[in-house]
């Protein structure tokens, strides 16, 4: 728990995007996938996900739909619209750029300027 | 989705905040649940792993109000909570809430009737089907509408444009229905007028064209829904009956439809009569006379897809052939369109003019009243300045508190909007049922619709966005910091000593906007006093009229002179009458003949080669004794002025000035009429009113009535003093007389100076509307400088009473405390007299002989501004005197 890191504000939406593009997903899957995916590095406080999903219905960019869990529990499934897709492409690649971008700027060296 | 799923959906987001929370909870729950499921496998016992499940979720009610914020809100619901707190907040202040809505109230009150009136006098167009393509015919440069038959027939039948075209004029016959014979005003249209306009009998039938078979061949007649009601209680048997019109049969054909009431807005008729029995229905023969333009109205539908232009050239070919065929008639027929309701460009422009100028002031006073309460708004920030700070600081947005201002905006608005509405639209319907000339069947339909509600609305919501607005800039800038160090009442006072505000400016402004509407009201005062008193070329005081047409009692040509000298005669004998004169129409009663004027050297008598168009009056000689009208030079009419005697005219001065040059070269010379013998003046009487008020001087001939005869007649009772003063008593007197002579003669009997209300109504109306403005613009003022004054002083008392506690004198307390007010005052109601005086222009519109640099009115805005202001200022002035310096001194 130690490598944990607090999430850069505006991020949590593009995980939880990625996370439900592997496949429709409950709040708590999310949550669990995104631990997955991410080594267990990004901490996410349980309760603050609910409002991202909602915005991202709201935007049109996930569908939600009620359905039974794993272990026959009444949950609320979520699933990636073709607007999401696209934005999801759309995020990951700016992140990329700004990922590049700040790792080359950091990683500079006095010589090599 | 279809559009009523759409609603329904958004009906479910704004109404159903309980469903959509239960649906987030049972989410929350499930979550939890699976969690507390993990853990559990995890090894821990099911109550131990949930309630780990839910510290590890934390705070649910702070997501929860998250994910409503994420769901955009439920925006009825914050509006439901804002208008609450506004209402608790409002209902803390009640003083100024009051004063708030009564204040919008008038002003939207006011709007709401002048948009009423132009709602239903401009905008609605006459109650006949397809109106938009109805258009009346106006001819020659004056635009005139009155035409002749024949040429009616020629227009009818030789235009293209039109699906068909119907002539109508109103006429007032003596209706015998059995009972007593009255005079009843209606129309005589021709053949065609109901299927022109396209409208259908309530019961029975109409008459068509089918029906005229040459002069008086129709004796029908149509009656109104309102007349049927009235005089046959609903009787569906009146179809068929015959009545008495001046003595001639004719047969009921059916009831007009309650919503039908003729083709002019103001004027209702009783009954619709064709135009081929003219010589019954008005007891002349023109039908056959093409330059005797009798008939006031040509109207008709324009084909479909024909253009007004292209209806005008079409018209003005006609005039052409009318002009190379008939050319002493006929010179120079070119055609314009107009609208019928308002008599087109007879009314038209009057009444546009009269109700855009009262718009413009109604408008004036809304804004007035905006900036009053704008200021009272920016007051109560200032007021509440700690309070704003408070919230600022404890974390409430700027957004949050500027929509809490404009949710009481426009609550206080639509209150007051509510409450004016219904205060217009009692007026309106009052209005409408009113009837200004007692003897003309005229009225002012102006019944609100749903035009009139939703402009109320309109206006309620952007004055609210008005005088909402006025304090944000105050609360955008308010600093939670210094405001909260600098204690109680301590900044915003502070400034204000000081600095030119936006409240000054708001004052100020509404000040002027009253002073405005002061003087206008003062100069329509003025002018109708003036109106009142000015000289009318006769003295309507102690006289009575007698209307009656001898035709409509079934006398004709020889018989009509004689029955009037034995009326008149039987009239003098009643003790107290000084002198009896008949007339054929009575002056600014309503209606004026003309005629064309010759000189008598000119030989060809076409309208072209005429010197002048004048008034032309027949009369007893005895008229301008009874009339008190001043003979300047020469005699009046004797009983000699008779059928073989040479024909004799008497002028009036601008007559005789205009045509001779001066009062003493006309006697003894002769003029030409357009019909009939030269004419030799006799004598020369005073100038007088004619038409209406406000026009030019007209020239005047008056001809003895046993040359020209007329079977129309009103005499003139002239009664001594004392007799004058029972008008009841003389009517009666003179009622019994001619009851004598001839039991079926139908007479109406008033005194003069009531009949003069249609010749004053413009001026009274004007007078009433615009004294009922300067009135709400005076109350606005005082409460604008009362909020002014009683503020200042509330905000400076310590200050007072330290100045009290060192010595300062009344004088000086009073200075200090009023001095601002007042000077605004000054300023305001100097810039308002300013613009009152550049607003003649519009103020002629609406006021006879309107003069805004007359003295007396100047002094009298001067004086009213002045005692607005003691009014408003006398209460928050005794507040400052009695201030008690050791009370306020000890209160911190």
């Amino acid at each position: 728990m130690t490598t944990q890191a607090q999430l850069l504000p505006g991020t949590l939406d593009l995980l939880i995007l990625k996370a439900v593009s592997l496949g429709p997903l409950h709040g708590y899957g999310v949550l669990l996938r995104i631990g997955q995916i991410s080594g267990q590095a990004l901490l996410i406080e349980q309760g603050a996900l609910y409002p991202a999903l909602f915005r991202l219905v709201r935007q049109g960019l996930l569908r939600a739909a009620w359905g039974t869990s794993e272990n026959n529990r009444k949950a609320k499934f979520y699933e990636l619209t073709a607007a999401g897709r696209r934005r999801l492409r759309e995020e990951t690649d700016g992140w990329n750029r700004i990922a590049e971008a700040m790792a080359s700027a950091l990683g500079a060296r006095a010589e090599e300027i | 989705m279809s559009v009523a799923a759409w609603f329904g959906s958004l009906a479910a987001r704004w109404f159903s905040r309980g469903g959509q929370a239960e649906g987030v909870d049972e989410e929350l729950r499930s979550h939890i649940a699976l969690r507390a499921d993990d853990l559990e496998r995890s090894g821990l016992t099911r109550a131990e792993a949930e309630r780990r499940a839910r510290i590890e979720f934390g705070g649910r009610v702070k997501y929860k109000e998250q994910i409503h914020e994420a769901l955009g809100g439920n925006f009825l619901g914050t509006v439901v909570e804002d208008v609450r707190f506004s209402v608790r907040v409002l209902r803390k202040s009640p003083g100024f809430t009051v004063a708030a809505v009564f204040t919008l109230a008038l002003a939207i009150g006011a709007n709401a009737v002048v948009f009423g009136l132009l709602n239903a006098l401009i905008l609605r167009p006459l109650n006949v089907p397809h109106p938009q393509s109805l258009y009346v015919l106006e001819h020659g440069p004056d635009r005139a509408e009155d035409e002749s038959y024949p040429d009616f027939l020629d227009l009818r039948a030789r235009n293209r444009s039109f699906d068909s075209i119907a002539l109508y004029n109103i006429v007032s016959v003596g209706l015998d229905t059995g009972k007593n014979p009255a005079e009843v005003m209606g129309y005589e249209v021709s053949g065609n007028y109901f299927d022109t306009l396209g409208i259908h009998p309530y019961l029975g039938r109409f008459f068509h064209d089918a029906d005229e078979h040459g002069p008086n061949s129709a004796p029908y007649l149509v009656i109104s829904y309102g007349y049927w009601h009235s005089h046959f209680q609903d009787d569906r048997g009146v179809v068929g009956r015959v009545v008495d019109v001046n003595k001639h049969p004719f047969t009921i054909l059916g009831v007009a439809p309650p919503s039908f009431q003729g083709t002019l807005l103001f004027f209702f008729p009783d009954f619709w009569a064709p135009v081929v029995n003219d010589e019954q229905l008005a007891g002349r023969s023109v039908l056959n006379v093409r330059d005797e333009q009798e008939f006031i109205m040509t109207l008709g539908h324009l084909k479909a897809g024909v253009t007004p232009a292209q209806a005008i050239g079409d018209l003005n070919r006609v005039g052409a052939w009318l002009d190379t065929t008939y050319p002493k008639t006929d010179a120079h027929m070119t055609f314009t369109l107009a609208r019928p309701a308002l008599a087109g460009d007879l009314l038209g422009p009057a009444v546009r003019g009269f109700i855009a100028a009262l718009m413009a002031l109604a408008g004036l006073i809304l804004l007035a009243a905006c900036a009053n309460l704008g200021s009272l708004f920016a007051a109560r920030a200032a007021d509440r300045s700690r309070e704003v700070a408070l919230r600022l600081a404890l974390g409430s947005s700027r957004r949050r508190l500027l929509r809490a201002v404009f949710t009481e905006a426009v609550l206080i608005s639509l209150a007051g909007g509510a409450l004016g509405l219904a205060g217009s639209v009692a007026l309106l319907r009052e209005l409408s049922v009113w009837h200004p000339i007692p003897t003309f069947p005229i009225s002012v339909p102006v019944y609100p619709d749903a035009r009139v509600y939703w402009a109320a609305l309109v206006l309620a919501l952007v004055s609210a966005f008005l005088f909402g607005a006025v304090p944000v800039r105050q609360i955008l800038r308010t600093n939670p910091y210094e405001v909260v160090k600098a204690g109680s009442s301590g900044v915003i006072a502070g400034h204000t000593a000081r600095r030119f505000t936006a409240r000054d400016v708001l004052l100020v402004t509404q000040i002027a906007i009253c002073a405005v509407l002061v003087t206008s009201s003062l100069v329509a005062v003025r002018g109708l006093v003036q109106s009142m008193h000015s000289n009318f070329g006769f003295d309507p005081k102690n006289a009575m009229l007698v209307y009656t047409d001898l035709n409509m009692a079934g006398y004709a040509s020889d018989h009509v002179p004689t029955m009037q000298r034995r009326m008149i005669e039987a009239v003098e004998t009643i003790p107290g009458v000084k002198s009896v004169g008949s007339i054929d129409q009575i002056p600014l009663g309503g209606s004026g003949p003309t005629e064309s004027v010759f000189t008598d050297q000119t030989t060809e008598l076409i309208s072209s080669k005429s010197a002048f168009d004048s008034m032309v009056y027949k009369i007893s000689p005895a008229y301008f004794d009874a009339a008190e009208t001043a003979l300047l030079r020469g005699r009046a009419f004797t009983g000699q002025d008779g059928k073989g005697s040479i024909p004799v005219a008497i002028v009036n001065e601008e007559f005789a000035r205009r045509l001779f040059g001066s009062v003493n070269n006309a006697i003894g010379r002769h003029f030409k009429p357009e019909v009939g013998p030269r004419l030799q003046v006799v004598g020369v009487v005073e100038n007088g009113k004619y038409w209406q008020l406000t026009e030019d001087q007209k020239p005047a001939i008056f001809l003895p009535l046993l040359q020209s005869p007329s079977s129309a007649t009103c005499l003139v009772v002239r009664a001594s003093n004392g007799m004058g003063r029972d008008p009841q008593l003389l009517a009666a007197a003179i009622r019994a007389k001619l009851r004598n002579l001839d039991e079926a003669l139908p007479v109406a009997i008033h005194a003069w100076s009531d009949t003069m209300s249609i010749a004053l109504f413009p001026s009274r109306v004007a007078s009433v509307a615009l004294g009922a403005l300067g009135l709400m613009a005076a109350m606005l003022a005082i409460t604008g400088i009362f909020g002014m004054a009683a503020y200042s002083v509330s905000k400076r008392l310590r200050e007072l009473g330290i100045r009290i506690a060192l010595g300062a004198r009344r004088k000086e307390v009073l200075a200090a405390a009023l001095g601002r007010p007042l000077k605004l005052l000054v300023f305001g109601s100097s810039a308002g007299l300013l613009l009152g005086i550049l607003a003649t222009r519009v103020l002629a519109y609406l006021v006879y002989q309107a003069n805004p640099r007359d003295p007396l009115v100047l002094v009298g805005v001067v004086l009213t501004m002045l005692l607005l202001g003691l009014v408003a200022t006398w209460i928050p002035a005794q507040r400052a005197l009695h201030v008690d310096p050791q009370m306020l001194l000890r209160e911190e």
